[in-house]
């Protein structure tokens, strides 16, 4: 076996593939499925990398150093570049100087996100390049064709992974690196990066110029191309228009035709799919989420009949069963000899009375009785919050104050889940501490009934502008900041509260406190979650104040915190009510079996929250120095 | 068509052989709980079956479901895998012995399915808001007749680390595959950090010859 072919993810093969486009500068706000690319590009040592403080920063940096001449990359989850979006948007106009190359990892089926949004669509609207590699080697092969199509076309480009594309393993082959050393020289050009209207009416221009120019390229790309030909005489009736993680479904379930598979997605090729078009009489576009190239397709070629989301899901992830099925549709029902007498409505009409008989293509598994017994026999194995997480004491006090918690995205999110039942809302990054604000404004009843929870790096992230909102227009509200000392979610990664960078080098640390306290909160109380008496009388004490405060819970996340455990918790038997309160905040590492309540050792983390909830002292504590 | 026949010396893995011959790719889905080292077993595999020149794909989930929920990953190999996600499973390998029922969805009528009789008790049973299934086995041989269930935390921990049963599992699977010991272990060797390396070597031997015991 050859020694460069390696089985890498998506992810890290974008990392290689900075490597070896001689990538100078990257930047990121860690978010999944993305977050892998920039700790993999920081494990290679050699390219200036950092986590940014977010999505939008880290898109204004990485411009910079385009800017600056040198090749950059910027890595975000699909809604990270709704928050870039500003600069995405005009840099389209602006161009670069050394290549720059945004990768947007969008999340169908939403294994960790708040939406699905398809992120194609950004592409098209702001007129910028898209790629989408459909497994590790395009990944690594896309990231150096995307800087040689940044700087040829003076572009940014966005380059588009999935779930499937990031997070899936497959064989990659390295191959030589370019030299970092060639970075370009900046010289001033206002009329080219000063956005002013009379300069930006001129860039527009120059814009749609590219665009045209970009079309051609499209054309004629060896990225974009037909496969699956089985001879180059034969000829198919049927073909397969896909891209990205589809394209691999539709090879799987469509041994039989042509795919015309697309590499790069704005702009279509359109003189290419006008000839793979042309002699079909079928067309069949296999993408998931949006119809992003099927309107597109449908819009250009007006004749060509064309199966996509007539038959296929808008929403989650494709797999190669329901094109089986799809597949089995068109051989079962003689479907090439329906479409030459009948209009594309007819079919259509013909699609929806199959998918009624067969609701499984529409997501829903085929009824069986016996796999449903047997399914509901399985216990729920939810996500939950660790033991010994330090956010867990704040929602067993909120859920016992009955107050409205506006929330949004972290690990504190997984409160909404039973047993701590507490979050009212989880919109966005930031969002819980302007709604907290629009409720209290809109309903006096809710004043001192609603409270906001953040996570030390979404503060920083996007909680800093709301709270100064609050202050503002004079908000009476309670925001509690949950300071575990990094950002825990996506897998510890270092934020402005922690004093180290990406890199490892020392750093000055923010506090949450000097922030909120230089914005004009008067209140102001600094409490460890774990002293869970101080942490409700403060709770209440700040929730009836007649102004703005900020709690912030501060204590290092349980999973990092690996202090050497002096006590050992248990249930006293004698003592025990059997009242179930310890059960009920939902600790993974309490347990009830045979009528006993039980502390499970291996995973207990002496954190003590459940000794001070319990109301009958029974969870009790033996000091053992000698452990 | 069962494909296990007990007769030929090469029994288990006439199994995979007929696969390959039938579809050209092997479809295998772990599935255990947060923390159980599926990521290591998927990564092993995936290197073993690179090493004896099969094209190989790897799918796993990382984020939200690691925080102690249920895990799956999966791998597919063969001369050209096209999907890296599974729907319909060859082989079924649990780390945890309710964890398979959750996956009844995924199994076909010769899928094979390995299991750890190992138990982790979700919040959920804990919580007494559900029961721990009984019957397991029975349940699963409504579905394929070709279930193994497998003591991995007892063969661990007699070679010293209980939080091998992974390794353990992986050894008893390697019966049914057209991979080599060699490549096998040239694979733990490349993943797994060296002070530990013997032991997941034993682990993977004493899973290994776990299938003298059906």
């Amino acid at each position: 076996m050859e020694k460069d072919v390696v089985i890498l993810t998506g992810n890290e093969a974008i990392a290689l593939g900075a490597h070896e486009a001689g990538v100078g500068f990257a930047s990121a706000y860690p978010g999944t499925p993305s977050t892998e690319i920039l700790e993999n590009i920081a494990r290679s040592g050699n390219i200036y990398c950092q986590w940014s403080t977010n999505e939008k920063v880290a898109l204004e940096v990485a411009s910079g150093a385009s800017l600056a001449g040198r090749r950059a990359i910027v890595a975000m989850k699909h809604v990270g570049l709704n928050v870039a979006s500003d600069p995405f948007m005009t840099l389209a106009y602006t161009g670069v100087n050394g290549g720059l190359v945004i990768i947007s990892a969008d999340d169908p089926g939403m294994h960790s996100s708040q939406n699905e949004q398809d992120n194609r669509y950004y592409a098209k609207m702001a007129k910028v390049p898209l790629l989408e590699p459909s497994d590790s080697q395009e990944c690594k092969d896309f990231i150096v064709k995307a800087f040689e199509i940044s700087e040829e076309y003076d572009t940014p480009v966005l380059l588009r992974t999935t779930t499937r594309i990031s997070h899936s393993g497959s064989v990659v082959k390295k191959s030589k690196a370019r030299n970092q050393e060639t970075a370009r020289t900046y010289s001033k050009d206002s009329m080219k990066y000063v956005m002013i209207p009379a300069f930006a009416r001129n860039r527009h221009k120059i814009l749609l110029e590219k665009f045209e120019k970009l079309k051609e390229f499209s054309d004629k790309t060896d990225i974009n191309k037909i496969v699956n030909l089985k001879d180059k005489k034969s000829f198919c009736k049927i073909g397969i228009i896909s891209s990205g993680a589809c394209f691999q479904y539709a090879s799987e379930a469509f041994k039989d035709y042509p795919i015309l598979k697309l590499g790069m997605t704005n702009p279509l090729p359109f003189g290419l799919i006008e000839d793979f078009v042309s002699d079909k009489s079928l067309i069949i576009v296999v993408e998931e989420l949006e119809p992003f190239l099927e309107e597109q397709i449908r819009a250009s070629f007006l004749n060509c009949k064309v199966i996509g989301k007539s038959f296929l899901p808008g929403y989650g992830e494709l797999n190669v069963e329901i094109l089986k099925s799809l597949n089995k549709f068109i051989a079962s029902e003689n479907i090439l000899e329906f479409i030459h007498e009948h209009t594309l409505k007819d079919l259509e009409n013909k699609i929806k009375k199959f998918k009624e008989k067969n609701s499984y293509i529409s997501g829903n598994k085929e009824k069986n009785d016996i796999k449903d017994s047997v399914k509901k026999t399985i216990p729920p194995r939810p996500p939950v919050l660790c033991a010994g997480c330090t956010h867990r004491p704040v929602f067993h006090i909120l859920k016992k104050l009955k107050v409205m918690v506006m929330g949004d995205i972290g690990c504190y999110t997984l409160s909404v889940l039973p047993p701590l039942d507490s979050l009212d809302s989880c919109l966005c990054m930031g969002a819980g501490v302007g709604q907290a604000l629009g409720i209290e404004k809109a309903n006096d009843n809710y004043k001192n009934k609603v409270v906001s929870v953040i996570g030390d790096s979404t503060f920083f992230h996007s909680g800093i502008t709301s709270l100064i909102d609050n202050v503002f227009n004079r908000g009476t509200g309670l925001v509690i900041i949950l300071d575990n000392r990094v950002t825990a979610m996506t897998g510890h990664q270092t934020n402005p509260g922690i004093g180290s960078t990406l890199m490892g080098e020392d750093t000055h640390m923010i506090l949450p406190e000097e922030i909120v306290k230089a914005v004009g909160v008067k209140n102001i109380r600094i409490v460890d979650p774990y002293d869970v008496d101080l942490l409700e009388r403060t709770i209440k004490e700040e929730l009836n104040r007649k102004e703005l405060s900020v709690i912030i819970c501060r204590q290092e996340c349980a999973l990092i915190n690996q202090k050497q455990i002096l006590r050992e918790f248990y249930i006293d038997e004698s003592v025990c009510k059997k009242c179930g309160m310890c059960i009920r905040i939902g600790c993974p590492a309490i347990g009830y079996e045979n009528d006993k309540y039980f502390i499970n050792q291996a995973i207990c983390t002496s954190c003590g929250v459940c000794s001070q909830i319990c109301p009958w002292d029974s969870i009790k504590a033996n000091e053992e120095n000698n452990l | 068509m069962k494909r296990i026949t007990y007769n030929s010396p090469d029994k288990y893995k006439a199994v995979s052989d007929a696969i390959l011959k039938e579809t050209g790719t092997i479809s295998v889905l772990f599935a255990g709980v947060g923390g159980q080292g599926i990521l290591l077993a998927t990564g092993i595999m995936a290197r073993a079956c690179l090493f004896e020149g099969f094209d190989v794909k790897v799918s796993e989930v990382h984020g939200m479901a690691q925080r102690g929920g249920s895990v799956v990953g999966s791998i597919r190999f063969g001369e050209k895998v096209f999907s890296p996600t599974i729907d319909f499973a060859d082989f079924i390998i649990a780390l945890e012995e309710s964890e398979p029922l959750r996956y009844v969805d995924n199994l076909k009528k010769d899928s094979v399915l390995i299991y750890n009789t190992y138990r982790i008790y979700p919040t959920t049973v804990y919580g007494g808001s559900c029961n721990y299934p009984g019957n397991i086995r029975e349940m699963l041989l409504k579905f394929t007749s070709d279930v193994f269930p497998v003591d991995a935390y007892k063969i661990a921990r007699q070679q010293g680390k209980s939080k091998a049963m992974n390794v353990v599992l992986l050894g008893f699977f390697s019966n049914f595959l057209p991979i080599s010991t060699d490549s096998w272990e040239n694979a733990i060797k490349d993943i797994v950090s060296p002070t530990i390396l013997e032991i997941n070597l034993n682990a993977f031997k004493a899973g290994r010859n776990l299938i003298n015991n059906f």
